[in-house]
Order: C-alpha cells, then sequence, then structure tokens
C-alpha cells in the first residue's frame, strides 16, 4: 500500500517535472530578475551593471509621464468593466430573455450573437490599425467622413489630446463587449426558465425583471467579468501602442504603465529604471486583484 | 485515493490577476554575468594597403532596412571591400528592428562588425558609448583615403560628421549620408501660380495668406503625428536668429537655454503658421500621408529632409520638380545670414569594439567613404552622402539639384543639434510638446517653459550620462 502510494507519487512527480522546471526557468526566475535589476543601473548592453538600491524608485517618484500613466490605467480600471459590464449585460439580455415572450430572445438574436463576438476574434494589432483609419482626420476617416459631409470640422479622435484617451477607451470597449455577452448569455442560460415564467406571470416588465431576476442571479459572472476586466484596464497595451500618435500621445494623454515601461527598456535603454517601473505595475495589481477579490465576497444565492 | 485539489473560482481569479504582471516583468531577463573578453586577436600586419590590419576572419554587417533599402550594401559597398579582400567572407544581414535582433547579441558579448544603426527601432548610441560597446573609429580619419594614399579620410568628409559623430572625445559613429533641412515646394505648382520662394519671414506669411485665398491647396503641413518635423525649423530659426550658440547651449542643458529670446520668437512663429495655415487635418496625419497630400497639389509646402524625395519617388509626379528652400530672414537683424542650413548626417554606422573583427569593420567604412561607392550611391538613392565632391559630374534629381545649391550658397553658416540624440527623453517631451504648440493646445510661454523643465530634470538625474559639444 505505502510502496503503491511512493510509486504513484513518482509517477506524478515525473510528469509534472518538466512544466514546474520550465515555469520555474522562464517565469517565475526572470520575474525574481525583475527585482533585482530594478536595483541596478543596467541599460541593456553592458554586461556588469551597477547595484543602485532604491535610487530608480525614488526617481518613479518624480516621473509626470509615468503618474500620469497610472492615472490613465486607474481611470480605465474604473470605466472599462462599468461601461462594458453594462452595455453586454444589455445585448445579452436583450438576446436571450428580452424577446415578447420574456423568455426567448429577440427577433435575429442568434445573428446578432455571432456579430457581436466578431472584434473577439480580430488580433488586437489589427483592431488597431483598423481604428487609426476609422478615427482619420480627413474626409476618407469612417467617423469624420460623414461629419465633414455634414459640414461640420473633423474631429482629431486621435490627434486632439482631449478627445484621445475616449477614443482609446472606445476602442477597449467596443473589442471587450462580444465576449462578455457570449459570457453573460451562457450565465443566463444556466438560470431556471421557471423563475422568468414565474416573474412574468406576477406582471413583471422588462425593466424590473432584469433588475429583480437576472442580475441578482448573474451577479457572480459580473463578478468575474470585473476581476477581467480590471486585468485588461490594467495591462492594456498593445491598443495604445499601435493606435496612438507617438506611441501614448499627444501629449501624453493615452500612455499606460504598460507602454511607459516598454518605452524606457526599449526606448531609452533605461532597463534598470524600467524593472522599477514593472515592480511598481506588478504591486498595483497584486493590490487591485487582492481590493477586488474582498470587496466581491457576497452570499451566492442558491436555486 | 488522494482527492484531486479543488481549485475555486477564486483561486482561478487570484491566479490568472497574477499572470499579466508576470509577464510584464518577464519580459526583462538579466544579462549575462561576465562580458566575453575581448576577442580581438593578434591583428593581422598593417600596412599602408591595409592600415588597420585586415585579418581573414568573417565580417558580418547589419544593414536597417528603411527608405534606402540594402541593395547599396550587397550592389556597392560589398564588392568594392570584396575586391580588395577575397579572403573576408562577408555576412550580410538586413532587418528592420535593429535593437531587438541586436541588442541581445550586445549583451551576450557577441556583437556583430559593423551596424548601420537607423530607423525608429535603432539602438541608443548614448547607452552604447557608455558601456563602452563602440569602436574607436579616430584611426579611421588618420588612415590614407581608399582613392589617395595621400589624402587621408579625414579631409574627404564633410566635418560636421567628425564633430557629431564624437561621444566621449572619442569618434565613433560615422553619419553616411548627409541630411539637409529645408521646406520643400513643387517648383512646377510655384511656377504655375507665380508664386515666389520668400526670403523673409513676412513674404512667407504673406505667400500663405496668398495660397490660401487662392482656394487651389493648403499652404502649409507637416508630419502631424511626428511632431519632431515641426520642432526642426522651430530650433533652426532659433539659431539663424540669435547664433548657433542657442543650439549649443540646448545641447549642453544649460540653464534657461530653452527660455531665450531667440526660442520665443521662434515658437512663436510657429504657432503662428500652426493657428492659421495648415492643412486641415494635419495634427492627426503621418509623414506618408502629408507628403502624399504635397504629391497630389492639395498642400503647398512641407518642413523635411533631403531624404524626401527618394522616400516619395513612387507617387511624385513626373513633372513635380521637388525644390527646398532655406528658413528665411526673420527678424532683419538676425545672426546668421539668409541661407542658413540645417544639416545633419545621418544613417548612422557603427563599428562594435567587442566584436570579433574590428578592423575589417573600419576597413568597411574605409571603403564605403571612397569616391566611387559614395557616388554610386547617391546616385542609387538620389540622395547626397557626406564624402566631399562625390557626386560631382553624375545624374542628378530636381531636389538633389536643389540641396547641392543651398549646400553651396551656404558655405559655413549651417547649425545642427544633438540633445535628443543624446537624450531620448527630451525628445519625446519636445515631440509631445511641440504637438500641442502647433495645435494651439499650448501657448509658446508654456511651451518653453515644460521644455525647460524636462531639461533640467534631465541634467538632474545623475542615472542619465550628460554629453557635451
Amino acid at each position: 500500500m505505502t510502496f503503491n502510494r511512493y510509486r504513484r507519487g513518482l509517477f506524478i512527480t515525473s510528469f509534472l517535472a518538466a512544466p514546474v522546471i520550465l515555469y520555474l526557468v522562464y517565469v517565475i526566475s526572470p520575474n525574481i530578475q525583475a527585482f533585482y535589476i530594478a536595483m541596478t543601473d543596467w541599460r541593456g548592453v553592458s554586461a556588469t551593471p551597477a547595484f543602485i538600491g532604491l535610487d530608480n524608485f525614488e526617481r518613479l517618484l518624480g516621473d509626470n509621464v509615468f503618474w500620469k500613466a497610472v492615472g490613465h490605467n486607474a481611470a480605465l480600471l474604473v470605466l472599462l468593466p462599468v461601461i462594458t459590464i453594462i452595455i453586454a449585460l444589455f445585448f445579452a439580455f436583450l438576446l436571450n430573455v428580452g424577446g415578447q415572450q420574456g423568455v426567448s430572445g429577440i427577433r435575429g438574436s442568434t445573428f446578432y450573437r455571432v456579430v457581436f463576438f466578431f472584434p473577439q476574434v480580430l488580433a488586437v494589432t489589427i483592431v488597431a490599425v483598423l481604428f487609426q483609419q476609422v478615427f482619420r482626420p480627413d474626409a476618407s476617416g469612417m467617423l469624420n467622413g460623414p461629419l465633414m459631409a455634414l459640414g461640420l470640422d473633423p474631429i482629431g479622435f486621435l490627434s486632439d489630446s482631449s478627445f484621445a484617451f475616449w477614443s482609446v477607451l472606445g476602442v477597449l470597449v467596443w473589442q471587450a463587449v462580444g465576449f462578455y455577452v457570449v459570457l453573460f448569455s451562457a450565465g443566463l442560460a444556466s438560470i431556471p426558465k421557471e423563475m422568468f415564467e414565474a416573474a412574468q406571470i406576477d406582471g413583471a416588465g422588462r425593466i424590473s425583471m432584469f433588475f429583480r431576476v437576472t442580475l441578482p442571479l448573474l451577479w457572480d459572472t459580473v463578478q468575474v467579468a470585473w476581476v477581467y476586466l480590471g486585468i485588461l484596464a490594467m495591462d492594456v497595451f498593445a491598443i495604445v501602442w499601435v493606435m496612438t500618435v507617438q506611441q501614448g500621445g499627444p501629449d501624453w494623454s493615452t500612455t499606460v504603465m504598460a507602454a511607459e515601461i516598454y518605452r524606457n527598456a526599449f526606448g531609452y535603454f533605461r532597463f534598470g529604471y524600467a524593472s522599477a517601473l514593472g515592480v511598481v505595475m506588478f504591486l498595483f495589481t497584486v493590490g487591485f486583484a487582492i481590493l477586488s477579490l474582498r470587496l466581491s465576497r457576497r452570499e451566492r444565492i442558491e436555486y | 485515493m488522494p482527492s484531486t485539489p479543488h481549485i475555486s473560482r477564486r483561486d482561478l481569479l487570484r491566479a490568472a490577476a497574477l499572470v499579466p504582471a508576470a509577464g510584464a516583468l518577464a519580459a526583462c531577463a538579466a544579462p549575462a554575468s561576465q562580458p566575453a573578453a575581448s576577442s580581438s586577436a593578434a591583428p593581422a600586419a598593417t600596412s599602408a594597403a591595409n592600415p588597420f590590419g585586415v585579418g581573414d576572419k568573417p565580417l558580418e554587417v547589419w544593414i536597417f532596412d528603411g527608405g534606402f533599402g540594402h541593395q547599396y550594401a550587397t550592389d556597392i559597398h560589398q564588392p568594392l571591400f570584396k575586391s580588395k579582400y577575397p579572403n573576408v567572407e562577408i555576412k550580410h544581414n538586413v532587418t528592420k528592428e535593429i535593437t531587438k535582433i541586436l541588442q541581445p547579441r550586445f549583451a551576450g558579448g557577441n556583437p556583430p562588425e559593423v551596424i548601420d544603426n537607423a530607423g525608429a527601432d535603432m539602438m541608443d548610441f548614448g547607452a552604447l558609448a557608455q558601456d563602452g560597446q563602440l569602436q574607436d573609429l579616430s584611426p579611421l580619419l588618420e588612415a590614407p583615403s581608399w582613392d589617395d594614399p595621400n589624402v587621408k579620410v579625414r579631409d574627404t568628409i564633410d566635418p560636421s560628421v567628425i564633430e557629431i559623430g564624437t561621444y566621449d572625445g572619442k569618434f565613433s559613429v560615422l553619419g553616411y549620408v548627409n541630411y539637409i533641412h529645408g521646406i520643400w515646394y513643387s517648383q512646377k505648382v510655384f511656377t504655375d501660380n507665380g508664386w515666389e520662394v520668400p526670403k523673409t519671414w513676412d513674404e512667407f506669411l504673406a505667400l500663405c495668406e496668398t495660397i490660401k485665398k487662392s482656394g487651389k491647396m493648403a499652404p502649409f503641413t507637416y508630419a502631424g503625428k511626428h511632431p519632431q518635423y515641426a520642432y526642426e525649423p522651430l530650433l533652426t530659426m532659433a539659431a539663424k536668429i540669435a547664433g548657433h550658440d542657442v543650439l549649443v547651449n540646448i545641447d549642453n542643458l544649460e540653464d534657461g537655454a530653452w527660455k531665450v529670446d531667440a526660442m520665443k520668437t521662434a515658437a512663436e512663429a510657429m504657432a503662428e503658421v500652426g493657428a492659421k495655415y495648415l492643412m486641415q487635418g494635419t495634427a492627426g496625419l503621418d509623414h506618408v500621408q502629408t507628403q502624399t497630400a504635397q504629391n497630389k497639389y492639395q498642400v503647398a509646402m512641407l518642413p523635411c529632409g533631403s531624404w524626401l524625395e527618394n522616400e516619395q519617388k513612387s507617387t511624385t509626379p513626373d513633372d513635380f520638380a521637388y525644390a527646398m528652400f532655406p528658413i528665411p530672414d526673420i527678424t532683419g537683424s538676425d545672426a546668421m545670414p539668409y541661407g542658413t542650413l540645417h544639416t545633419a548626417p545621418g544613417e548612422n554606422f557603427m563599428v562594435s569594439a567587442r566584436s570579433a573583427h574590428p578592423q575589417a569593420g573600419m576597413e568597411y567604412l574605409r571603403a564605403m567613404l571612397s569616391k566611387k561607392a559614395a557616388g554610386d550611391f547617391s546616385e542609387l538613392v538620389t540622395t547626397l552622402t557626406v564624402v566631399k565632391g562625390a557626386s560631382e559630374g553624375r545624374e542628378i534629381s530636381p531636389g538633389v539639384n536643389s540641396v547641392t545649391q543651398a549646400v553651396a550658397a551656404a558655405g559655413t553658416n549651417t547649425v545642427y543639434y544633438r540633445v535628443f540624440a543624446w537624450y531620448g527623453q527630451l525628445n519625446d517631451e519636445c515631440k509631445a510638446a511641440t504637438g500641442e504648440l502647433m495645435t494651439g493646445g499650448l501657448t509658446p510661454d508654456a511651451y518653453l517653459e515644460r521644455m525647460q523643465k524636462k531639461a533640467d530634470e534631465i541634467k538632474n538625474d545623475s542615472s542619465i550620462k550628460k554629453f557635451t559639444r
């Protein structure tokens, strides 16, 4: 018996060894190294960086651009989940229980379901390039074309520093909504139909059905969506880097933490400093994860 | 039987939350702890014909695949080198992403010999200099030139190359192409409409007004997405008003260098152009879009460097006839005369100090600086090189013609700045701030205030290596 258990342990270990070693070497160890690099003045090309203690962290406290980036991440952290979840819930509700009978979707819902998912299928870079064209400031822009045809001045969606951030947010929402429509649809499908029928017999309209039945029963899924979208907001990078002018501009109005890390590392060759920014971003992300898991603790509704 | 550990939703989320943070950090990995000891083995004997002692080891060359392509390397430079050193194997490589591919080679102590370090993804020369990765090219300057053993290489090239390529008192970066900056227009458009090249700023503004009123096209544009195209004329203008010292002081991060009167006059002039005469949508367009708009006769003038004609050759109408004019006289009492030009050697070549065969790298550069190589290069890519007189007696395009005349007219009245190559952060801040200046988001005063603040910040940051000229 003991021997068998030992053999089984050996068997499992032998299978786990390879992935665990890969994970240690390629994920955990670079992570730990980053904490060390953050305390050096490494510029990427030297083989012998000097240890400078916490200088890099002291320096980043006065780095206006980085704190601007943090501000943008914080704004995204609030706005991206809220807007995406509201839109996705609305669509998911209409697609699944918003129809005349109350237990089926509106007409053509299967078609819409596919359409909503389209953006999710596209690679982020493609989305970014696509929206560069959509936001073009001249008559060939998809948004400015109609505006100019109406005789209005074109809007610099990406070139005006007071609009650019909202354009980025819009693209992020556009891309994320489809996935959460599907997620919430799955959540709705697991709610027994009788609940909706009972509510309908009691005379609930679409609005009260949504707030009194759908939302409470879907709360678990909404929490999951919230954390996922929060993570997305924390490490948004590709959309900003590819789509915006001057990679985070104009005038730093769209930059985010990941973009500043990349810029300092591969633009200014300040790998030590960039690692320090990375460590700070790591702390923010962990902080967010802990906070959101604490706040989202709530009684499950059993049915 | 042991039960499978239950993974709760909470655990899953917790893990998921950590993954991206880990990813961001994993991007960096510490360097190899020991530098590969300098690999320059005993060099071959030197002679007048082989001044650096090129041996038989291979020569690895990396060319940036940008506007000039890389045909010039394989068809002109390498055959010339090979004709003298048939035993040296040339390993020719091409990339658009210099940093991504070569930075690990430096960190690993195994860099290639010759690098054309150019393009948006070029390596930071300051960082390379700081770590002693740049081969001292002083012997190249003192070596006999490829064409004439009685003339030193130093005397065959534009002197600004040596000044600009000097890091820490050592000449270590060879700018091969001579970029001349100015305001570009179509001779056809100007002739057809009877517009004259402006000699003073008032004439320039009057011309803008005329073009605007004509309704035929917009007067002015620049690559709005890349505001460095706008800060270039601004700084050149300031130097013209109050002398080259304005730029020297800015380069040296002197206190208050950005806030001198000449800078204010220049910033106000550019802001006025930005407010009144820009093509609609300029701020959101890039260099290709604005330059193509000029080729389509939608806009009359734009500031650019002498690479423009080659860059636009596929979209330029046959009778367009590119030409450029220098920054006009601003105040009537400018410190520098009409015709003052901003010239900047570009397309920077370097030899890696810790490569296996730096001698061959230097010899390769010497071959590049021969009259034949430089002249063939100019013909192939319609751009002037830093080699004096290399394009004499060759077929020249209208744009190159115009630039050649401008260079001759400027004589010694040339200016340049290096601050943005030295301090990448200042460059990015200046792009951001200049974009705002041109679109009215910043007043000239606030603009200079902001640039001064950033310059001071860099000056006081002990981690950033300082350069002076």
